[in-house]
């Protein structure tokens, strides 16, 4: 009796025990790790925001640095100038991104178009550094900085990112819909641009606004192409202006604690922009991915 | 004659036009790829272009070359791509690990209604802009490091050379974390997607067998994805060589190749960021050789990175 109860007891050996020990160690560490990430970014963020409360001020947003010798100031032509980098880029890149996007998925062969999803992705893997100095070689060297040569680097930046992005949602087009169009005798352009295109504008979309939310918080590719500018608010894209991450940089890189706060400020201004872009364009994939499937 | 067209002659107006629209939106789609190449092929040879004065001064021996003498006109990268490799390194060494994990709880452990939060939350990390960062990395990283961080390491791990040396606000290991922060949520989000890719049958399979999670995991997950994951973490590393900004704020601008990670030092890119301004002649060829230099090694990194994806998705497709 005594010896069976032994055999079949049912309190774990200590093997099974050890096992167990060793899996609930290795959840605790995962959990561990994925709440540390999370933990990162809160920290980032709050720190952030309650460096920035207090420089938040109406001055902030409307006017321009402060002489020397001077206080408050605000930076206003660093934000105006992100506008304009910004626009202008989009302009440049979102036509050529999606254009590429619609050779691959509807006219490449399949190798060519492997080749230029290749290159695309090389594109997107070069540091933003590189491309900074190709446009300062190319276009800034020995003719001077502009607002228009930034956004030709930012634009560099976003041309991959729109172009894999929406050749993704063309893939996902249901080829019947082509076939449809196709078969009552459309042509070829016109079921791309009347039905295609048309079809995956909410994925085109949410990468589009990606890719300027990547935009606006680059910094290398400006240094080298607008950053050093006059104290003033401009539109003009000829001139060079400053821009919020140019800015953040310089101030960052000052003794002087105002200085900080003003940084502290524009860095609060960029993660506002940036985070509620991604969250925004998010939602809008996910119910674009719903109303596809639906 | 009328002034309304024959249907006829609609017809053929029609199927001309349809005709050039075809060929049209051909052509500038397949110009737009075709420049979309030709850019890649002028960024390298523009990179390689201003850098000729230093490549022709200097030769392969810049690479093995120490030391920045701006009054005597001597330059080397030896110390740019030392601080480089330890820098990428060691926050690749750390981020692997959580990284992994990270994708594990994400597709295994966390409850159904948090996974998609907390995988959000992971990459709204990736978007916080690395001028940002860096400035957290200066301001409250930095100080944190230099004055809790470094001296409890050198105190209770200092007989290692890597923790050797006195602490400093700003440094190579401030560099690292940062760069751990930025490779962690891009390897984690591509492992996550790995592991949720990994056959149920063959998860269902293992623990029917009486294995426990863990060993579910080292026995199937981690194999089955293996080169996928190697290739996740690569590209983590390609993204920590190239990073100039966030760098070149908390580094501290130093020289010299040292063992001790409490150290200033410099990258091949943050020193192309601090220097630009004011750099002319062979001082700017010369920062613009080291910015080729990361030109080729980050080539190689995310053409390695991309190669491994590519021999992936064909053994899955092959597979099933």
């Amino acid at each position: 009796m005594a010896a069976d109860a032994g055999r079949y007891s049912l309190t774990l050996s200590p093997r099974t025990r050890r096992r167990k020990l060793v899996n609930l160690f290795m959840q605790a560490l995962a959990t561990l790790a994925a709440l540390s990430a999370v933990a990162v970014l809160v920290l980032v963020i709050v720190s952030v925001a309650q460096r920035a409360f207090g420089a938040l001020t109406w001055d902030f947003f409307t006017k321009t640095a402060a002489t020397f010798g001077e206080s408050g100031g605000g930076v206003a032509n660093a934000l105006v100038g992100t506008i304009v980098l910004v626009v202008v880029a989009a302009v440049m890149a979102i036509p050529v991104g999606i254009l590429v996007a619609v050779y691959i998925s509807e006219f490449a062969p399949p190798r060519i178009a492997t080749a230029t999803k290749l290159v695309l992705d090389v594109l997107n893997g070069l540091p933003s550094i590189i491309i900074g100095i190709f446009v300062f070689g190319l276009l800034v060297l020995g003719s001077g900085q502009a607002a228009w040569k930034g956004s030709f680097a930012l634009a560099i930046i976003m041309l991959p990112l729109i172009a894999r992005a929406t050749q993704e949602v063309l893939a996902l087009v249901p080829s019947t819909l082509r076939e449809g169009a196709l078969g009552l005798g459309a042509s070829r352009w016109r079921t791309v641009v009347g039905v295609v295109l048309p079809t995956s504008i909410g994925g085109i979309l949410t990468g589009t606004v990606l890719a300027v939310a990547r935009a606006a918080g680059e910094t290398a590719p400006l240094l080298f192409t607008t950053s050093i500018a006059a104290n003033v608010v401009t539109w003009d894209p000829r001139q060079p202006v400053l821009s919020i991450p140019v800015d953040i940089f310089a101030l960052s890189e000052s003794p002087d604690p105002a200085d900080h706060a003003r940084a502290w400020a524009l860095g609060f201004v960029l993660i506002a922009f940036v985070l509620v872009i991604s969250l925004g364009a998010r939602l809008l994939l996910v119910r674009h991915q719903k109303k596809l499937e639906g | 004659m009328s002034a309304v067209p024959s249907a006829q002659l609609l017809r053929v107006r029609r199927r001309l036009g349809d005709r050039f629209g075809d060929i049209f939106l051909y052509g500038l789609t397949a110009a737009a790829a075709a420049a979309a190449g030709a850019l890649l092929v002028a960024i390298a040879w523009k990179v390689f272009d201003v850098a000729r004065p230093a490549i022709s001064k200097f030769g392969f021996g810049f690479l093995t070359h120490q030391g920045w003498d701006v009054a005597r006109n001597q330059f080397g990268a030896l110390d740019f791509i030392w601080g480089t490799a330890i820098t990428s390194l060691v926050a690749l060494a750390i981020a692997a690990p959580v990284s992994i994990a990270i994708g594990l709880y994400l597709s295994e452990l966390a409850p159904r209604g948090a996974r998609t939060v907390i995988a959000s939350l992971v990459e709204l990390l990736a978007a916080i802009p690395s001028v940002v960062l860096g400035l957290w990395g200066i301001l409250v990283l930095g100080p944190f490091v230099g004055q809790d961080l470094e001296p409890w390491l050198h105190r209770h791990l200092g007989f290692i050379p890597l923790f050797s040396g006195s602490p400093e606000n700003s440094g190579i290991l401030v560099a690292i974390l940062v760069l751990t922060i930025m490779i962690i949520p891009i390897s984690s989000s591509i492992c996550r997607e790995l592991f949720l890719g990994v056959p149920d049958e063959l998860e269902h399979g293992a623990l029917a067998l009486g294995a426990t999670r863990w060993e579910m995991v080292r026995g199937v997950i981690l194999p089955y994805t293996r080169s996928g994951v190697s290739a996740a973490l690569i590209l983590g590393f390609g993204r920590a060589i190239g990073e100039a900004i966030a760098v070149t704020q908390v580094i501290g601008a130093g020289h010299g190749i040292h063992w001790s990670l409490f150290v200033t030092g410099d990258t091949l890119a943050s020193r192309v960021a601090e220097q630009y301004q004011g750099a002319a002649g062979l001082q700017l060829a010369s920062l613009v050789y080291l910015a080729a230099i990361l030109l080729v090694f980050s080539l190689i990194v995310n053409l390695v990175a991309l190669a491994i994806t590519r021999r992936f998705s064909y053994q899955r497709a092959g597979a099933t």
